[in-house]
């Protein structure tokens, strides 16, 4: 019994822990699968979250943090757009300059707001996301096994954590049952066929960074009102870019970008809940391996010894419509 | 014909890139309640108004020298070197491991085993996704930022393990010897009868900086290698035709720019902190890719980009003195401005200045 309470304290945490590698990674899958590559999704996440926190505070309702910190993330996946769909530049290099962009101005504008070093002022009450406590889950708590898997695990999450496991669904319906689906899919593989059926590959860009835009405002949001109760400097700490490395393990698929985000989670709630993982008292898995192996096991992936993961085939390609 | 002279390509273009950059962080200044004029002048007067200004100015553009000519590098072939971070980082340990292994009597004695170890083991830390890259067809930019990560593991481990200096509880090596510290601007203009700043960290690294980038020069400009690369980056396909192996050209440029990312080690490590401590790189692997886009990936424009870049990191922390309502962070911006402006919105400056060169042209014929 022991064992197992223990087990559901890890799953909560690589669930909690997922949460904004799942909004991140699915955010990029959209940008991606339109032929838009995105490295710039660490960036829209940190100034989202800072967006969050400071709009939280100042009205002292979680939900406006949600909505300002889609907004900057969007405003920020526009300046992406801007300078990969309608200037045609590098996309990396737009993505680079966002994730310098953030890093600089939440800090600045922090600072220059509360004095605090680039912090903002710690969130309490309805200025954050709570846990919320689903029927049933303490009358529930004593059944054996399904009781704690129930009323510790399932419930007693926070708004954000159920909206990001119903965008998974809701992000597989639109791919793969939506005509817009289709045609932002087509995007990604072949712009010149989609611009030849008359549709305008542009807009399928712009509405696709439109998306990412958004789900990186979630995510960010997750990350300062709901996992944490205020902004920190840098407090995304890579994320963006684990969650670009769970996209490839995904293989640019939602429902694959669960597992992976849940499994990236799950390898960082054991680095947290335990740092030094003795194996038999024949030798120790050092913490810093385990916080690596996410990094390395995306580059197996991509080495491709372990399945083969292809990148959506116009990705990173700027497109130069015929004349 | 040319759409606009070469002048306007190279100067014109990337100035008029920057004074954007410049205007809108001039707005941001603005924007946070505070004078973007005063904070110019502070900056200008912090970078370069003092010896010791002045020194760590130098100090940080030789870093950035080293950054941008490894991004450099692989731009020419096509390939986008995101790891110089990591390359750096990794590189630390090979000067640690060189400096620790002697107790040498002479700086000039170390620093040939020194520069050899920085740039094995960044160029080693370059590899794998070189050859991931030209045999596997693992995109370069993923893996590098992967190996980024995996690179400040290794460190971690590394320097709480094995690498510790047991008498404290930071992540850091013991000191290096004494003898081998590499001689600073102070030491070497003494003698001269220039005063310097004692405490500024430039050092010996800065001519070094200066070497590797004529050597650059030449390598791209005047070598076989160099022309295969720059074919390579210009064609890939024509390249392959004219009989040049895309594998070798991509490991070799991985390996040279991974060796040259690692070279800033020498200035950190060897020259400035003389041991090993876990964040040494701080960002000047990603300033890199700022000045190589500046810099037009040519050594001459990097050198130029890379002091621009120390002026303004140095200025930055001396504005943090002068107007505390404006965070060093500021830099940050103004770095993330350039690289959007010089590099991902060139076309947004460059089409029209082109248009108004063809219109300047037909009205001369």
């Amino acid at each position: 019994m022991e064992g197992f309470l223990q087990l559901i304290l890890t799953l909560d945490m690589s669930i909690r822990l997922s949460v904004v590698l799942l909004l991140a990674c699915l955010a990029g899958l959209f940008s991606e699968r339109a032929g838009i590559v995105d490295i710039g999704l660490e960036g829209k996440m940190l100034i989202a979250a800072f967006f969050a926190a400071a709009v939280s505070f100042e009205t002292g309702s979680a939900w406006m943090g949600v909505l300002a910190a889609m907004a900057a993330s969007l405003a920020f996946s526009m300046i992406h757009a801007i300078a990969s769909i309608t200037y045609r530049g590098n996309q990396l290099i737009s993505g680079v300059a966002v994730n310098f962009l953030a890093s600089g101005l939440t800090v600045v504008i922090g600072n220059a707001w509360y004095r605090k070093g680039g912090q903002t002022p710690t969130l309490a009450g309805d200025a954050r996301f709570r846990e919320i406590t689903l029927p049933f889950a303490d009358a529930l708590r004593d059944v054996p096994v399904l009781g704690p898997i129930y009323s510790d695990l399932i419930s007693g999450q926070n708004a954000l954590v159920y909206i990001a496991f119903a965008i998974v669904p809701l992000s597989w319906w639109i791919l793969y049952r939506t005509r817009f689906g289709l045609r932002l899919r087509a995007v990604g593989e072949n712009p010149a066929s989609v611009d030849t059926a008359g549709i305008s590959v542009v807009r399928m860009r712009y509405s696709a960074l439109v998306i990412t835009g958004i789900l990186c405002g979630l995510a960010g949001a997750y990350l300062s009102t709901a996992q944490a109760a205020g902004f920190g400097r840098e407090m995304t700490a890579g994320r963006g870019y684990i969650a670009l490395a769970a996209l490839i393990f995904a293989k640019w698929r939602p429902w694959y970008a669960l597992g992976a985000t849940l499994l990236f989670g799950l390898l960082e709630a054991i680095s947290n809940l335990y740092p030094n993982i003795d194996v038999f008292g024949i030798f120790t898995i050092p913490v810093q391996f385990t916080q690596a192996l996410p990094y390395i096991l995306t580059v197996v992936i991509l080495a491709g010894f372990i399945g083969k993961a292809i990148p959506p085939k116009a990705g990173g390609e700027p497109y130069v419509k015929e004349e | 014909m040319e759409r606009m002279p070469k002048w306007a390509d190279v100067f014109l273009v990337p100035f008029i890139n920057l004074v954007l950059a410049f205007l809108v962080s001039g707005l941001v200044v603005l924007a946070i309640g505070e004078n973007p004029l005063d904070a110019i002048y502070y900056m200008v007067k912090g970078a370069v108004g003092t010896t010791s200004g002045l020194g760590y100015t130098l100090y940080y553009a030789t870093n950035y020298i080293f950054t941008g000519l490894a991004v450099a590098v692989a731009f020419q072939a096509r390939l986008f070197n995101i790891g110089g971070e990591g390359q750096a980082a990794i590189a630390g340990i090979g000067v640690a491991l060189v400096m620790l292994a002697f107790d040498w009597p002479a700086w000039w004695l170390a620093l040939p085993f020194a520069i050899a170890g920085a740039a094995a083991f960044g160029a080693a830390w370059a590899f794998i996704p070189a050859w991931l890259q030209a045999k596997r067809g693992s995109h370069i930019v993923i893996t590098t930022i992967m190996f980024n990560f995996i690179g400040a593991a290794l460190m971690g481990y590394l320097l709480n393990g094995v690498l510790k200096n047991p008498n404290t509880q930071n992540a850091e090596t013991v000191a290096f010897p004494k003898a081998a510290a590499l001689p600073t601007a102070y030491d070497i203009l003494a003698p001269l009868g220039i005063p310097f700043s004692k405490s500024a960290p430039l050092n010996i690294s800065f001519i070094l900086a200066l070497i590797c980038a004529w050597l650059v020069w030449l390598l791209i400009w005047r070598t076989r290698l160099g022309y295969q690369i720059r074919a390579f980056g210009q064609s890939e396909s024509a390249a392959r035709y004219a009989g040049i192996s895309a594998v070798r050209v991509t490991i070799i440029a991985m390996l040279i720019s991974g060796g040259l990312a690692g070279l800033l080690a020498i200035n950190v490590v060897m020259g400035e902190q003389e041991r090993l401590i876990k964040e040494f790189v701080e960002g000047a692997g990603f300033v890199g890719i700022a000045v190589a886009l500046m810099g037009r990936s040519h050594p001459f424009g990097i050198v130029l980009a890379a002091l621009l870049f120390g002026m303004l990191t140095q200025g930055g922390f001396e504005l943090l003195w002068e107007m505390p309502g404006i965070s060093k962070e500021m830099v940050l911006v103004i770095q993330a401005l350039i690289i959007l402006f010089t590099g991902a919105l060139d076309n947004m400056v460059r089409v029209p200045v082109e248009r108004m060169f063809l219109w300047l042209g037909k009205g001369r014929a």
